[in-house]
């Protein structure tokens, strides 16, 4: 759901721009408490991973495609803050090299899918392990909050789409919802193998809050 | 992460980058899909603000499409490797 230019208007793409700048300079300061040395090589390869894994468009319903976007998945294995960092180096690159979501809508882009997506779906995922502390509670989270960390920041494109003027939220919100509540399903099953396969064989990589404040 | 795993990581980007994007859906996307239905598709065709040096993913220059998107996506992957690597490592080493 990279968003081009042209869609959002001046008193949309501006305040969004604030927003996420002020969004990844709190996420720096907290990544730089939280990352560990041995974290960083991670950053890098998920970085590769997930901008790799947002080339592969897989067909949805009425001739709709639609890509992992990995929010969760990197704050899974990196912690909220450094994961949202990944997910803004990946719409950052895209932007400026491939022309994939537009200059000027690239704040509300990372607000959607590094903030809103990889931020809000972590603490949802929090939420579900809190709740179900068995040993599926990881992955019951890591499912349900991959699928909503879609829906949300669908969610928030759209709203941002109805302030610009370009399509009322009465039509944007159910359409953009919908949608992408169908395409976080695919988001839901490829976190969840991924997350499962690293559970198996090296699930210290696995970003547990108490464990990283020294 | 050691220098195997490392590697390992990056050789299967790589190869989703490089090989399995050439089988990629062309469909359009979700948000492509809600603008062509709810008729704001053609506010996105205009000139974009910034011209990329490999705009939708096809290195410019190459006549045959699938090799194009391959070299493209092998490119980026690099770069993004690279980039996620040393804003990591700015991030950490700042302070010291």
């Amino acid at each position: 759901m990279h968003i081009p230019d042209g869609f959002l208007a001046m008193n949309t793409w501006i305040p969004t721009w604030f927003i996420s700048a002020g969004g990844i300079a709190y996420s720096i300061r907290a990544a730089s408490r939280q990352l560990r040395d041995r974290m960083i090589p991670l950053m890098g390869v998920m970085s590769a991973f997930i901008f790799a894994a947002q080339m592969l468009n897989f067909p949805v319903a009425g001739g709709t495609s639609g890509h992992l976007l990995g929010g969760v998945l990197a704050a899974i294995l990196l912690g909220p803050f450094s994961g949202a960092i990944v997910i803004s180096v990946v719409l950052i690159a895209q932007c400026l090299i491939f022309q994939d979501g537009g200059l000027t809508a690239l704040g509300a882009n990372i607000l959607n899918m590094a903030i809103i997506g990889t931020m809000g779906g972590y603490f949802i995922y929090s939420l579900i392990r809190n709740a179900v502390k068995s040993k599926s509670g990881i992955m019951i989270a890591t499912f349900v909050a991959a699928w909503l960390s879609v829906v949300i920041a669908s969610i928030a494109c759209a709203i941002e789409l109805a302030i610009s003027g370009t399509v009322p939220i009465s039509k944007a919100l159910p359409a953009m919802a919908g949608i992408h509540a169908i395409i976080g399903i695919g988001e839901g099953i490829i976190t969840s193998l991924i997350v499962g396969f690293v559970l198996k064989v090296r699930p210290d990589l696995i970003y547990e809050r108490k464990a990283s404040n020294e | 992460m050691n220098k195997k795993e490392i590697i390992i990581g990056l050789v299967a980007a790589l190869v989703l980058a490089g090989i399995i994007s050439i089988f990629a859906s062309s469909w359009p996307d979700g948000l492509e899909k809600v603008a062509e239905n709810l008729g704001f598709i053609e506010k996105g065709e205009g000139d974009p603000a910034l011209a990329s040096p490999i705009p939708d993913y096809t290195m410019p220059g190459l006549k045959n499409e699938k090799f194009a998107t391959s070299i493209a996506g092998i490119l980026g992957t690099i770069i993004v490797f690279g980039f996620g690597y040393g804003i990591g490592a700015l991030i950490k080493y700042r302070k010291s």
